[in-house]
């Protein structure tokens, strides 16, 4: 698993001009507190931001020019605490520690401000030299919240700033403040925990005198007496008996709360976060309607309503599978019309093996152009819409107990949301789940969504020539089958789930901004993963053809498609195709059949069934590529395989049972 | 080995694996005033009964079985401790070791009425902290229900207070977090994202059919996986809301 990698979506061009930064800067805070928008704020990089807690799975990179100077900007993942829960935990403080960046900017939201200081305390732990900026003090005013930032900034010994990231707000202030942070490294106060644990940090202290770490020393000592098994394992090998001493004094600690130590040191810095808190906001009591609800509150009866919510989730799940659909086909129409003038895009079977490459090539791009960017376009504006208004987590609690009979929790269906746009992306989202199970769970029943290349096909097939009646019911299927091998694959594969633990934002009015930078910066990482896959893989498939492989193939694959599924011999290269595209099952068909009125050589049943067996049988190249990078290759194969298999398997029992009916 | 002996070494094993992480033998003896060579011994046969994990020269630490039975020890030790001090009015220096001899004999039952009695105290004289029973109960008030209390008057010197999981607060009631039990990961999760003990805390909203269960903390929402919150134990402030 690359929790660090680069981002994947950036060109090597800015890659190679982030390097010679002066300076390196990064931020850090909790999910949701606005921390992506300041990035774009300060950089103008299109980085993912969303109302989505725990969005950024990966660090993002960009640049930022002032004075004279090139500040190089890291977005760390958005986190809660340095407890290793996770390996976005583990990232960022190692990160930090290690890497040492000339200044941390840590955003903190001013309506939750105890919890955010909770995070500030930790970082401060770290010692580098920081930046706070308070964000999202419009919305904090809305409550009758307001903050002393000259005052927290005393209490903390780091320059505080407010902004309000969204309407750009203090972002000048911001930058100064940090520029000027970069050239002095000043070391921050530290703040003292309760009598009982800071005599204890003060023991492992001096134990730990001869011990040279790269974390600071009363970091190692706090994670020492937290019993951290990284930091322990480092200290062992210089000093065992440091570690033991710890251990010691950790059960003191532990003897006297009952409660494991880290929690107590949790509640510790809680406590300290408490106190300043307090000393800083100050809270106006609800003024002439107290009893008034808000409009977070108004909306969510019914958005989490038992009924109403479940109709809401549909309906706007629906709604967003329709608009795609239809703007899409729009859009792919035009396209097509206007790429139709350069190149009819039929494979060339004669010629220099030049010509056929390059064929093939400009038709995986003329592919790209007209059948998922025009789809996916619109699917991810309007996701990213829901995304950032809140009702995302809305929808995860909604479907929570429905995905726990896959040993899933509800934040597992915005992986298999996105899988409808297209599998590559959702099968990176899943790294928001908390267990290795869990991840390869989720990303095994995006890899059965339906993407837009799949609908495609289905629409192409089905709506078309049989009726819509049929696509609909594909799609039924497809949602039974992926509740069932869910329900299977949680009681097969091995390791633990736990339940949902998420944030739920307040609602707010989706700015365009977000939501346009949002399309495009998935748009783009599409392209630069799916692009190639398609442009690479049909240039192969052109020559492949070519070279008079046809007959062969379709010869070897004529027991499984003639006799079982009762399909003409000829679609056992179009799927063969369809691997590395799942639409190109379609164009082949018609370059082989030389019509696109499939009607007239397919009967409805083998429409019906060489359309189930194109949406289950393998996950497209690009998606193989991205399980093999997240999961490993065993695991990348042993699913398509299993899908292979399961298409066939209900292909040939559905040919069967319709051949009775139809 | 008689059952008293079993116990007694188990509770020794407890402390020192609490404190040091595991057992040492010599520390056992010294602890138990007993001879190193017998220690070894028990040890054995403890570790071939299924209640400690035993590697001669690193020490013992105590299977799940066998942190179950000192669990229940140190619980029953703990209610004696209270119950001679807050009831009989025992001087508190003297009640570890009448405990000590108590804690054998007394039954699970006798164990239940006591802290039920005593409404289920937090802490020992002492100041060490008293587990939550292992009754399948989901309060004290459904413990208290199910036994219809018995009837017995309650001294004004008890400290006395009822406990609930947070999904049994009403609308708008607010309650403070008690305990959270279960496993340390979640426990740390739920304690870095602001549910730490003392916390004041209330219910937005309960999903139907045991879904997720939204809990107010620190002026955030946070929605909670419905067994998870089961396991988050808070003391009621107030009456709130029906």
């Amino acid at each position: 698993m690359s929790g660090c990698g680069p981002c994947k979506g950036c060109s090597p061009a800015s890659a190679s001009k982030i390097k010679d930064a002066d300076y390196t800067l990064a931020l850090a805070g909790n999910a949701n507190v606005g921390k992506s928008v300041i990035f774009n704020q300060l950089t103008g990089v299109d980085q993912i931001i969303g109302n989505w807690p725990g969005k950024t799975v990966e660090r993002a990179d960009g640049v930022l020019v002032h004075g004279g100077k090139r500040y190089r900007v890291i977005d760390l993942p958005g986190i809660y605490s340095f407890s290793t829960y996770s390996m976005e935990e583990l990232v960022s403080r190692d990160f930090i520690a290690l890497e040492h960046p000339d200044a941390v900017i840590n955003v903190v939201d001013a309506s939750a401000l105890e919890r955010n200081l909770f995070f500030t305390i930790q970082l401060l732990e770290l010692a580098p030299p920081l930046v706070v900026a308070v964000n999202q003090l419009d919305l904090a005013e809305k409550k009758g919240i307001t903050v002393d930032t000259g005052k927290l900034s005393a209490l903390l010994g780091v320059p505080v700033v407010p902004t309000i990231g969204i309407r750009g707000k203090g972002i000048a202030e911001l930058t100064a403040a940090v520029t000027g942070r970069v050239q002095d490294h000043p070391v921050p106060q530290v703040l003292r925990f309760g009598k009982e644990v800071e005599e204890r940090i003060g023991l492992i202290v001096a134990a730990l005198k001869n011990v040279t770490s790269p974390y600071p020393e009363r970091w190692t000592a706090i994670k020492l007496l937290e019993r951290d098994p990284a930091i322990q394992q480092i200290v062992s090998g210089q000093n065992p008996a440091a570690v033991e001493t710890a251990a010691r004094l950790a059960g003191e600690i532990e003897a006297l709360h009952g409660e494991a130590v880290s929690v107590v040191i949790s509640a510790e810095r809680y406590q300290i976060a408490d106190r300043i808190a307090r000393d800083v906001l100050t809270i106006r009591a609800p003024g002439e309607h107290p009893e008034k609800e808000s409009l977070t509150d108004q909306i969510d009866r019914i958005a989490l309503h038992p009924v109403f919510g479940l109709v809401t989730v549909c309906a706007v799940i629906g709604f967003l599978l329709l608009w795609t659909f239809t703007i899409g086909a729009q859009i792919s129409a035009l396209l097509a019309g206007f790429f139709s003038q350069f190149e009819p895009y039929e494979p060339v079977i004669s010629g220099p093996l030049m010509d056929i490459l390059w064929n093939g090539a400009f038709s995986g791009f003329v592919a790209g152009v007209t059948l998922v960017i025009p789809y996916v376009l619109p699917f991810y504006i309007l996701l990213a819409v829901i995304e950032d208004s809140g009702y995302l987590t809305r929808i995860a609690v909604v479907l929570d107990r429905g995905m726990h009979r896959m040993g899933l929790h509800g934040k597992a269906i915005i992986p298999l949301i996105l899988g409808y746009g297209c599998n590559v992306p959702a099968c990176y989202s899943c790294r928001i789940m908390e267990t290795p199970k869990q991840k390869l769970l989720a990303a095994f029943l995006v890899t059965l969504v339906p993407c837009t290349a799949r609908t495609v096909v289905i629409l192409g097939l089905v709506a078309v020539f049989v009726n819509i009646w049929w696509a609909l019911a594909l799609y039924v299927l497809d949602i039974l089958l992926i509740i069932v091998l869910g329900r299977l694959a949680f009681t097969v594969v091995p390791g633990e789930s736990v339940g949902l633990v998420m944030e739920m934002p307040d609602y707010h009015v989706p700015s365009l901004s977000v939501v346009l930078k949002q399309t495009w910066a998935r748009t783009r990482s599409l392209v630069w993963i799916v692009f190639p896959a398609y442009i690479i893989g049909s240039a192969v498939l052109q020559a492949v053809y070519a070279a008079g492989l046809l007959s062969p193939v379709n010869a070897l694959l004529l027991p499984v498609t003639v006799l079982w599924l009762g399909l003409p011999a000829v679609i056992g290269i179009t799927l063969v195709f369809g691997i590395v595209r799942k639409e190109l099952t379609i164009l082949t068909l018609a370059v082989i059949f030389g019509t696109t009125n499939f009607a007239a050589v397919l009967s409805p049943v083998q429409l019906i069934v060489f359309a189930l067996v194109t949406m289950l049988y393998i996950p497209c190249i690009s998606v193989i590529l991205v399980l093999a990078s997240e999961f490993g290759w065993k695991r990348a194969l042993a699913i398509s395989a299993l899908e292979v298999v399961l298409a066939i398997a209900i292909g040939g029992i559905a040919f069967r049972v319709l051949s009775l009916g139809m | 080995m008689a059952q008293e002996q079993i116990e007694e070494y188990l509770e020794a094993i407890y402390d020192l694996e609490t404190r040091d992480g595991s057992a040492k033998t010599t520390a056992i003896a010294k602890c138990l005033n007993v001879a190193p060579a017998s220690v070894t011994e028990v040890l054995r046969s403890l570790s071939v009964k299924g209640l400690v994990a035993y590697e001669p020269y690193r020490g013992a630490t105590l299977t799940e079985e066998g942190k179950k039975i000192a669990d229940t020890i140190k619980r029953k030790h703990r209610l004696l401790e209270v119950f001679l001090t807050d009831i009989l009015k025992l001087n508190r220096e003297n009640v570890h070791d009448e405990a000590c001899r108590m804690e054998h004999a007394i039954s699970d039952e006798t164990e239940h009425a006591l802290c039920r009695m005593m409404h289920a105290p937090a802490r020992c004289p002492h100041g060490s902290p008293i587990s939550p029973c292992t009754l399948g109960v989901g309060s004290c008030a459904e413990c208290d229900a199910l036994e219809g209390a018995a009837g017995i008057p309650i001294p004004p010197s008890v400290r006395g207070r009822t406990i609930l999981p947070i999904t049994s607060l009403l609308p708008k009631q607010e309650g403070k977090i008690a305990f959270i039990r279960g496993e340390h990961r979640i426990v740390q999760r739920l304690s870095d994202l602001g549910l730490t003990l003392g916390t004041t805390v209330s219910i937005r909203r309960r999903s139907p059919g045991n879904g997720p269960v939204e809990v107010c903390v620190r002026r955030t929402t946070l929605a909670i996986d419905h067994a998870i919150a089961e396991t988050i134990f808070v003391e009621p402030c107030g009456t709130g809301t029906a």
